[in-house]
């Protein structure tokens, strides 16, 4: 049972969504953009978070298209993990998201949820790294579209009242030969010790990671190191493990060195299944 | 700072097993808490209320959801199965005749779970059957028995009607 109180309002535009953010912190409440809801609703009731007011994106038409539209993909935020799945419009996407959570509960995560969550994985992000993905910011009358990279660095930068509307995809990136690969401590289910997706461009690899650092990521350092085929693969992977972006998570999921070794194996698979399609 | 009235309760309707319900909730209630509440339909267990166990399992737009995980002030306008909208339903009949039950606290939510898995997907392939039944935990471990009441239904061929 969630022990506070707070307000469920349901707009329909995007324009109206952030008028109630702003206007709620103008007045020195607290609100939040809600989506799936899953995380607010386990976070609030262990009261791990607390708000004023929740703000349903669901009802804003714009948030749930699901199409491709000319050259691009276009993936509102509050579509559901298994929607992006079935479509089979991404299939790296799809692969990757299909890892988080269990079946049930992906009829009710979204990708925009998955993407905000306050948890470190944020697994669903891995493929748009990848991808070069850009994204649809909303915030007041204004609407921004961004390379993904420019506002997702280690942690979301986005405006107060700011957020995420649509993703969208260059439609050249949606069929490239790719691999998603998720290593959690025992069961399926779970959260990853080592989470890496990757597609192959232009004979070169780009590959994001989660659970190896405390924020998922994408390394063009790294990613020169693994593309450079005169060395032999096992050589490549130890030279790429010293390109990390920080130090290895070292938690109750997995150890450092734990990790470690997990995510040698899973660049040693990518390497060689990805090779073979170049 | 203005008052931000947080109407503490409001009037809703739910659509539950084909009947319109009135219910007076908090906006902060689940649809669990409704459905048990509010409702008096107990089907739905309340377990791990983390999205965990599946033990609260129901249909909702005819798509497996943990109850525990949606606000009631969500779902006001969409159909909702429970267990009680599923009596005699051959997933039952195939969980009583296989024995897919010990305690029994997890059934309502494998049924409710399997029911959804059989009517989208007849001709489901063990790797889908896998995927779908992680969603939801059996204390007891009970389950080789209801992979196999799974199994006999999809094997029989027989399609479940909403």
């Amino acid at each position: 049972m969630i022990a506070f109180d707070f307000n469920y309002i349901k707009p329909t535009t995007a324009k109206e969504a952030s008028k109630l953010f702003l206007n709620a912190k103008q007045e020195g409440y607290k609100a939040m953009f809600y989506s799936g809801g899953t995380e607010i609703i386990t976070l609030g009731r262990v009261n791990r978070l607390q708000t004023d007011m929740v703000i349903d994106l669901k009802g804003i038409q714009e948030c749930n298209v699901l199409e491709i539209s000319d050259n691009e993909l276009i993936i509102g935020s509050a579509v559901s993990l298994n929607e992006i799945t079935h479509s089979k419009l991404f299939p790296l996407l799809g692969k990757t998201v299909q890892r988080i959570a269990d079946h049930t509960s992906r009829n009710k995560i979204t990708i925009g949820g998955n993407l905000n969550s306050e948890l470190i994985y944020k697994e669903g992000i891995l493929p748009l790294l990848a991808a070069d993905a850009k994204v649809k910011l909303a915030k007041g009358k204004e609407q921004r579209i961004i390379p993904l990279e420019a506002v997702f660095n280690k942690q979301w930068k986005l405006d107060e009242g700011e957020f995420l509307v649509q993703i969208l995809l260059d439609k050249g990136y949606l069929d490239l030969p790719h691999k998603a690969l998720k290593k959690t401590r025992i069961s399926k289910v779970g959260y990853p010790v080592v989470s890496a997706a990757a597609l192959v461009k232009d004979n070169q690899i780009r590959i994001a990671f989660s659970g190896v650092c405390q924020y998922p990521f994408r390394s063009i350092e790294l990613e020169s190191v693994l593309n450079d085929t005169k060395v032999p693969i096992m050589e490549r992977v130890g030279t790429a493990l010293r390109h990390l972006p920080e130090d290895i998570v070292d938690d109750i999921q997995g150890t450092k060195a734990y990790r470690t070794f997990v995510l040698r194996n899973v660049l040693k698979d990518m390497l060689e299944e990805l090779e073979l399609t170049k | 700072m203005k008052s931000l009235s947080k109407a503490s309760k409001q009037l809703i309707q739910l659509h539950v097993n084909g009947e319109t319900h009135d219910a007076v909730v908090r906006s902060a209630d689940t649809l669990l808490i409704a459905l048990r509440e509010q409702l008096g339909l107990t089907g739905a267990k309340r377990a791990c209320e983390n999205g965990d166990c599946g033990a609260c399992t129901v249909l909702v737009n005819g798509k497996s959801s943990h109850s525990c995980l949606s606000l009631a002030v969500e779902v006001v306008n969409q159909p909702i199965t429970t267990i009680e909208g599923l009596l005699d339903s051959p997933v039952s009949k195939a969980f009583v005749d296989n024995w897919a039950i010990q305690c029994g606290y997890c059934t309502p939510g494998f049924i409710v779970n399997c029911h959804s898995l059989i009517t989208t997907h007849p001709n489901a392939d063990d790797q889908l059957v896998e995927e779908w039944l992680q969603s939801n935990i059996c204390r007891c471990t009970g389950y080789e028995e209801i992979r196999e009441a799974v199994h006999t239904l999809l094997a029989s061929g027989q399609k479940e009607n909403e």
